[in-house]
């Protein structure tokens, strides 16, 4: 059930220190983060749960295919789910892929639940937990502050609590919103992001009451599953047109988990159209593509598949080797392995930035 | 070169072209009494859509525009502007006026009958190069089929259109007796940019922007692919031609890598889907090419990554501002792709094109 079937790779990459950008800590159970929780949100979760804006009380919209999203091998000896377990984390993924740094990458109710004051109070629950569990207990591991981003300024106030404590590498989003994230009323964030130099990890996921489609709900999760692509594309479309990159430059986004072969042809079409219609967004000084160079970076896991393997280098160029940061997903279904995850062969150099020096550059670790 | 002389020899096919409504004054006389009373008395003038704001730039090309701001209402301007400048054998008309956004589906029928008659008797009837969609009126599948019935025995509809953002995904098993109908009477399905407004233009909600909502489109067409193919609709209708229209093209090699990969991985939701995804699509759709959607010197690698040379097919998107002057055709399309984008896919996608005048 366990057993893991290894395959040699290609070409046996030179040691080099690896920065995972997506790791997805577990709670053992949700017990973890009373010790964090006010005693009035701990009776009210207990009363009636943490309601969201999908259909079920205690799950996502669509069945997942795995039990928690996970890898069949990758449930600990502590009994708990996937993710939970930091010695097996250790041993599983850090040991022996030899990562430098992880960025933890939290998934779990908290930034869309519909009661903001809950919201608030689970997103500073799961900062606090992520360093008791995690950070405080291994240096290669850092956290992504979480923020209950429907408020802005309990946001900027959870951000301001954090920043101090150098665990934290980055401030989470999600790419699921109520409204797309470039309209003013998310602004603060951005400001706050800014101010204090940390980057934003835009990752996929969340349910925020829109169906999946702008024709409504799909039915199956493969359609779901495209569909979180598609909220990324929204998201860059809407912060670059909103003006926020011409409002905050040194704001960087990374795109965490969305893939991104998407990204050159959306940059081509929002110049071409931008060009006809730039007299509706004059606040805009570059074209988009400017923009999407200037400020965004992404993630490599899950990453298109093209069918011939070595049009990926084509799309990596046209991003920018330098914008692209390797991730796992651990202990998800879909885990890049980082010996096995491209399909095109890599240049050292291309291999350093991507598996490493990229990363470096970009997150906070001191 | 004369604008023609660029299409010379190739006796092109405009496979999306718009006549816009002037007013809902033009469509009561295709009305019965009831209905043309209720859009007198309740004061209806307009059923023009957000989708496509007239005064906004993209709607209607500066130099396509006439006298009153507004454009496309006669066949005299398609006939200037389009047919006889750039030598076109056969134009097919898709009308984009907001009949799919009423939310009363009795009028909705009643409405899109008319639009569909207007266009048989204004545009049909003026010019022998003209062919047309028969627009649904999707709000009932069944006034669909009826209507589908109504029209398709006048050969010169070649196609039953949709707007890209209804108000179901497209593959919904209860959508598939409209594709039966389109095998049966070899009609393509035709898929336009454009919403319904049912719900908001992207999964993250509303837009700001005119040109953030005219972008999202492409995550729409993304979408209903996505939906034809899981659900089964093009693999259980197989001569069913899909054209997607106004879609932009260079997102569909991304769309694929990332849904094939998926596919791989959780195919056991979908066990009738027994064939790869870029597989079907090549078979069963076909694209326009205004917008394209890249730069000039990126087009040939961009649509190499569609592995497909059958794929494509020509419009203007008349009178919708993609193009200056006479650069109808985009830049950095590849010579050699000429005779089949300007019309052997045409041919190919539309069974109805090879009767009557192009027999």
């Amino acid at each position: 059930m366990s057993e893991i079937l290894e395959a040699r790779p290609a070409t046996q990459a030179s040691k080099l220190r690896i920065i995972d950008s997506d790791i997805h800590p577990s709670l053992r159970s949700e017990a973890d983060l009373n010790p964090y929780l006010p005693a009035r949100w701990r009776q009210h979760i207990a009363e009636y749960g943490k309601l969201g804006r999908g259909p079920y009380a205690a799950r996502n919209t669509y069945p997942r295919f795995q039990p928690f999203l996970a890898r069949r091998d990758s449930f600990p000896p502590n009994g708990g789910p996937p993710g939970s377990d930091l010695a097996f984390m250790r041993e599983q993924l850090l040991d022996l892929y030899d990562i430098e740094y992880g960025i933890l990458e939290p998934l779990m109710p908290s930034n869309l639940v519909r009661n903001l004051e809950l919201g608030a109070a689970l997103c500073s629950a799961i900062n606090d937990w992520q360093v008791a569990a995690f950070t405080s207990q291994e240096k290669r591991l850092r956290a992504s502050i979480q923020i209950p981003f429907e408020d802005a300024k309990a946001a900027v106030a959870e951000i301001d609590k954090r920043v101090a404590n150098r665990d934290f590498a980055q401030i989470q989003l999600t790419s699921r919103s109520t409204e797309p994230l470039g309209r003013p009323r998310y602004w603060p964030i951005f400001e706050a992001a800014a101010h204090h130099g940390l980057p934003i990890g835009l990752h996929i996921g969340g349910e925020a009451g829109h169906g999946p489609t702008a024709a409504g709900w799909p039915s199956f999760y493969i359609e779901d599953h495209h569909g979180l692509s598609h909220s990324m594309q929204c998201q860059i479309t809407s912060m670059v047109l909103e003006g926020v990159f011409e409002r905050f430059p040194t704001l960087k986004i990374i795109m965490i988990e969305g893939g991104f072969a998407w990204l050159p042809p959306l940059a081509w079409r929002l110049d071409r159209h931008w060009e006809k219609m730039r007299g509706e967004v004059p606040h805009l000084r570059q074209p988009p593509s400017a923009y999407i160079r200037q400020n965004l970076w992404v993630s490599t896991q899950p990453m298109e598949e093209p069918e011939n393997p070595e049009d990926l280098r084509l799309v990596l160029s046209r991003i920018g080797w330098d914008r692209v940061l390797f991730a796992t997903d651990y202990p998800h279904w879909d885990f890049d392995d980082p010996r096995y995850a491209f399909p095109c062969r890599l240049s050292e150099a291309e291999r350093r930035a991507i598996f490493r020096g990229n990363a470096e550059a970009v997150y906070r670790f001191e | 070169m004369s604008p023609s002389a660029i299409f010379q020899g190739h006796r092109p096919i405009d496979c999306d072209l718009h006549p816009m409504v002037p007013s809902m004054r033009a469509l009561t006389p295709y009305m019965d009494e009831f209905w043309a009373d209720q859009v007198v008395e309740r004061n209806i003038t307009t059923l023009d859509s957000q989708s496509w704001p007239i005064k906004a730039p993209k709607t209607i090309r500066a130099d396509w525009r006439g006298p009153n701001g507004r454009g496309a209402e006669t066949v005299e301007q398609l006939r200037t502007q389009v047919l006889d400048r750039f030598g076109i054998e056969t134009g097919i008309l898709n009308p984009l006026y907001g009949v799919q956004l009423v939310l009363n589906a009795d009028m909705a029928v009643a409405f899109t009958r008319a639009l569909n008659d207007w266009t048989r008797a204004e545009w049909l009837d003026k010019d022998d190069r003209l062919r047309a969609s028969i627009v649904l009126p999707l709000q009932s599948i069944e006034a669909s089929l009826e209507e589908i019935e109504r029209l398709a025995g006048d050969r010169r509809f070649v196609q039953v259109l949709a707007l890209v953002m209804g108000d179901r995904p497209l593959g919904k098993r209860d959508y598939w007796p409209i594709y039966e109908a389109c095998e049966r009477h070899g009609l393509a399905f035709g898929i336009h940019a454009g919403s319904a407004y049912r719900h908001p233009q992207t999964s993250v909600g509303w837009t700001s922007w005119y040109l953030e909502e005219y972008a999202a489109n492409q995550q729409g067409f993304q979408s209903q692919l996505a939906s034809l193919i899981t659900e089964g609709a093009l693999t259980q209708h197989p001569k069913l031609k899909v054209v997607l229209l106004e879609s932009g093209v260079t997102w569909l090699p991304g769309f694929l890598w990332r849904l094939q990969k998926t596919w791989k991985g959780v195919r056991f939701e979908t066990p009738w889907v027994t064939r790869p995804p870029a597989e079907i699509l090549r078979d069963q759709i076909r694209l326009t090419v205004q917008p394209l959607d890249a730069p000039e010197t990126e087009v040939e690698r961009a649509l190499a990554h569609l592995r497909s040379d059958d794929m494509l097919l020509w419009a203007s998107d008349w009178p919708h501002w993609q193009f200056d002057g006479d650069d109808a055709i985009p830049p950095g399309l590849p010579e050699r792709l000429l005779p089949k984008v300007l019309r052997e896919n045409a041919l190919a996608t539309y069974a109805r094109l090879h009767e009557g005048a192009l027999a």
